[in-house]
């Protein structure tokens, strides 16, 4: 998170006595100025548009509700983003897929003797080229969606939204390692996913 | 080393979390295995995708939710 510069810094600090004080500008500046970051993280965790401004809304409720508790240290960004992360996930909680897809299928595979029964291939595409087309970022999003939500939620924390391994952990109620072991599962998943688009390309 | 085992440990030895000597065993085997190699590059491939696809989403805010929002404390 950047840090911020003194002016910042006392505008926001002025900006949360006033919200602590119950004063409606003041919710509203907040509402106006956050809004289209959490709008931003929200999509990236719900399927559709309408849940992503569910999340928000609940992610401010739940802020208004605890912004006594803010702390004097703390910055409202990345507060509010580790709500709005926690709104999205407890909506996923209540609505988990009925069928998903089970991710062993999408994890390599091993001969008796080690070697890779399908031996791996370099990519004729690297990141950034592909993410300057938009229908390829349409593929990485769709295979991101794809992955089962438990692998889906630690894909999203760790490597999208940079939340730490213990962070990420506290945030789902399970362990550390359960979060590096569902993370490496995530990512092989997902490149397997995304092998046939990157291979077959010119 | 085998390829499982590199693969399996492949997130901590991105990491850095493991012992120097595990690290060297690790690059004795990527020397000699193109598949391993292609694997090792397509898993950062994979990670840097997932993070670049942050950076091209949608931008807009609909007014209406900031009303909504604003709405429910009125």
């Amino acid at each position: 998170m950047p840090s911020m510069d003194v002016v910042a810094q006392s505008q926001e600090r002025a900006l949360v006595a006033r919200l602590q004080a119950g004063d409606a500008a003041a919710f509203e500046t907040l509402v106006r100025r956050h809004t289209p970051a959490l709008l931003r993280v929200a999509r990236r965790f719900m399927k559709s548009e309408e849940d992503a401004r569910d999340a928000v809304q609940d992610a401010f409720v739940a802020a208004f509700k605890s912004i006594g508790s803010f702390g004097a240290n703390a910055q409202l960004s990345t507060w509010l983003h580790r709500i709005v992360i926690n709104a999205c996930l407890m909506r996923l909680r209540t609505q988990r897929r009925r069928r998903e897809e089970d991710i062993e299928e999408f994890l390599p595979r091993f001969q008796e003797d080690g070697h890779q029964v399908t031996p791996s291939r370099q990519w004729s595409e690297t990141a950034e080229t592909i993410l300057q087309r938009s229908e390829l970022v349409g593929v990485v999003r769709a295979s991101i969606d794809r992955l089962p939500d438990t692998y889906r939620e630690v894909l999203l924390l760790r490597d999208i939204e940079e939340l730490s391994t213990e962070e990420t952990a506290k945030m789902l109620g399970i362990t550390a390692n359960a979060v590096k072991i569902r993370l490496h599962r995530a990512r092989q998943a997902l490149r397997t996913l995304l092998d046939p688009y990157m291979r077959g390309m010119q | 080393m085998k390829c499982e085992e590199f693969i399996t440990f492949l997130a901590d030895y991105l990491d850095g979390e493991l012992p120097p000597e595990t690290v060297e065993r690790f690059q004795r085997h990527l020397d000699g295995c193109r598949s391993c190699t292609a694997y090792l590059a397509t898993y950062r491939e994979t990670i840097l995708m997932a993070r670049g696809v942050v950076g091209v989403e949608l931008t807009e805010v609909p007014e209406e939710l900031i009303e909504a929002v604003l709405g429910s404390f009125g």
